[in-house]
């Protein structure tokens, strides 16, 4: 009885998870498809979608502004979040809930608002929309989940070290540099994945922010799919999940391969 | 000025500055905008008049229109939150409970939608539902239809597309919760007599609430505040809320109207938020973190 309970629980879970990741197979497999529409039935196995993608100079254009954004986006939130995470991890002060609490809040905005919201501003201000204003808004969009995960992984850092460093006559900055930042690289690390994962992935928000002209890999595709889904976003969508899944796994296995190794 | 000690530290505050700049900069100040813009006249594409006058409010209030884009997307979102609800709990209920070796892969798996692009994870249901998706292509190969059915662009596979990308969240958050559970509580009611229901219903059930309601929070303000899977995967008539927000800041360039729709948007959602951290406060929501 309670066997088959379980068996039932299992199968539950397993169909879940055939539900979430079933239509991404179904993308990577289509990459490949030699038809000349984007969908079935699957006539042959050929490369000539990814030629084509290479070849598009629209996607490589937009690919190039989405990594250029989603670095430059990494920088300043990893750097604004760690700072933050570092004052609510190491320090008690008063008012720390409250702060805690305004450092997540723009999670909760619903990013249409937030979007129309920073809009309007620039608007008031009589500055255009551009390169910049997309940047400083994925920022603020990346800072709160870049500050929870960074803070999850402060929290494991002892501070004994530092304390050593300091008690053997090292200065303030030269037990950062020498103590507690290496200790902190992976959670560095982290934050700026993260942050440039979701400025990669973002488009609730790009369509109102970008420039006309130019365009961001997520509203490209935007743009690409009003007819129907072209092959050529198939093969994009292959070389795009090899990247975002692909570059997190390696980092992860190496990171856990190093760590073995000194060990 | 032997201030650092025994007065207040300013270290942290310190640290803190950019951050709390940044977002009174770029979230606070442009949401009071909102709320001014919201008053302002538009009188031509573009162009709006400096104003202090409730047209665009009192259009909002009485239009048929809004309340019908309320309307739906307050239902669309309680649908998608109970289906993500429903579908989630017993995968985070599996995978907490399993004593399965590789449990870190169904975690690992788990994450893994987050890294996979929101754009490509929506667009992929056209390949299943579409005319020329999976189900189609099955269906004829089977000679059950000579022509496409059509499946797609209605409100169901607004439904499927939201439910797909936001799921994980939902997982994630009750799973996190079940995970804090005491494993002996279970055992313990088993045998002061309880059916292993009743100790699941007496028990488990309630003490992964916070889990469950931080990710219903999450899945609906998520859901509430969307456009673009609808545009992607909805017909005509499948608009929510945020789809009226674009379309009068991108297309109509309607300004102060955009910003009257918005601020309305931010009240809505902004009073489910409230009304949860009331009931179970904001920490539960950062837990799914760590």
């Amino acid at each position: 009885m309670k066997l088959r309970v379980w068996t039932l629980l299992k199968t539950y879970t397993i169909l879940v998870y055939i539900f979430m990741f079933a239509p991404i197979v179904v993308v990577l497999v289509l990459a490949f498809n030699s038809s000349q529409f984007g969908g079935f039935p699957i006539e042959g196995f050929s490369f000539r979608w990814f030629v084509k993608l290479s070849e598009n100079e629209a996607i490589i254009r937009a690919l190039r502004t989405s990594v250029i954004l989603g670095a430059c986006t990494a920088v300043i939130a990893t750097t604004l979040g760690i700072l933050a995470a570092l004052a609510l991890v190491r320090y008690t002060f008063r008012g720390k809930d409250l702060i805690t609490t305004v450092l997540i809040a723009p999670v909760l905005v619903p990013e249409t608002v937030l979007a129309v919201g920073l809009l309007i501003f620039m608007r008031w201000l009589h500055v255009p929309r551009s390169f910049g204003l997309l940047l400083l808004g994925h920022s603020i969009i990346a800072l709160p989940f870049v500050v929870l995960v960074v803070q999850a992984r402060l929290t494991g850092i002892r501070r004994d070290y530092e304390e050593a460093a300091r008690s053997l006559g090292a200065n303030p900055l030269q037990t950062f540099f020498a103590v507690t930042f290496p200790l902190m690289l992976p959670a560095v690390f982290a934050g700026a994945l993260f942050a440039f994962t979701i400025s990669f992935d973002n488009i609730t928000a790009t369509i109102f922010w970008r420039p006309s002209g130019m365009e961001t890999v997520p509203t490209q595709i935007f743009g690409m799919l009003r007819n129907s889904v072209s092959p050529e976003i198939n093969a994009l969508g292959f070389v795009m999940i090899c990247i975002t899944v692909g570059v997190p796994l390696m980092a992860g296995a190496l990171a856990r391969y190093y760590m073995r190794n000194t060990k | 000025m032997s201030s650092s000690d025994q007065s207040i530290d300013k270290r942290p505050w310190l640290l803190l500055s950019p951050s709390l700049m940044a977002i009174t900069l770029l979230v606070v100040i442009p949401m009071a905008f909102i709320l001014v813009y919201s008053f302002y006249e538009n009188i031509d594409l573009a162009v709006d008049k400096v104003a202090f006058q409730f047209g665009n409010w009192s259009e909002v209030m009485t239009d048929g229109y809004y309340r019908t884009a309320i309307w739906k997307t307050l239902r669309l979102s309680v649908i998608v939150t109970v289906l993500a609800a429903v579908l989630g709990y017993i995968p985070a209920y599996f995978i907490a409970m399993t004593k399965f070796r590789d449990k870190w892969l169904l975690l690992l798996l788990l994450i893994l939608p987050f890294w996979i692009s929101f754009i490509i994870r929506t667009l992929s249901w056209i390949h299943i539902f579409g005319n020329q998706g999976a189900l189609n292509g099955l269906f004829q190969l089977l000679g059950l239809t000579d022509a496409p059915l059509s499946l797609m662009y209605n409100e169901f596979t607004v439904i499927v597309g939201f439910i797909h990308v936001f799921l994980p969240y939902m997982i994630l958050n009750i799973y996190v919760s079940l995970e804090g559970i005491d494993e002996n509580l279970e055992p313990a009611a088993r045998t002061l007599g309880a059916t292993p229901w009743q100790a699941f219903r007496e028990v488990t059930l309630p003490l992964s609430m916070p889990g469950l309601a931080a990710g219903c929070l999450l899945v609906f303000v998520l859901t509430g505040g969307s456009y673009v899977t609808p545009l992607i995967l909805g017909g005509p008539s499948d608009f929510l809320f945020g789809n009226l927000i674009y379309d009068a800041i991108v297309t109509e360039l309607n300004w102060p109207m955009g910003a009257t729709l918005s601020f309305t948007l931010l009240l809505l959602l902004g009073l489910v938020v409230v009304l949860y951290s009331r009931l179970m406060g904001l920490n539960q929501l950062s837990k799914a973190f760590k």
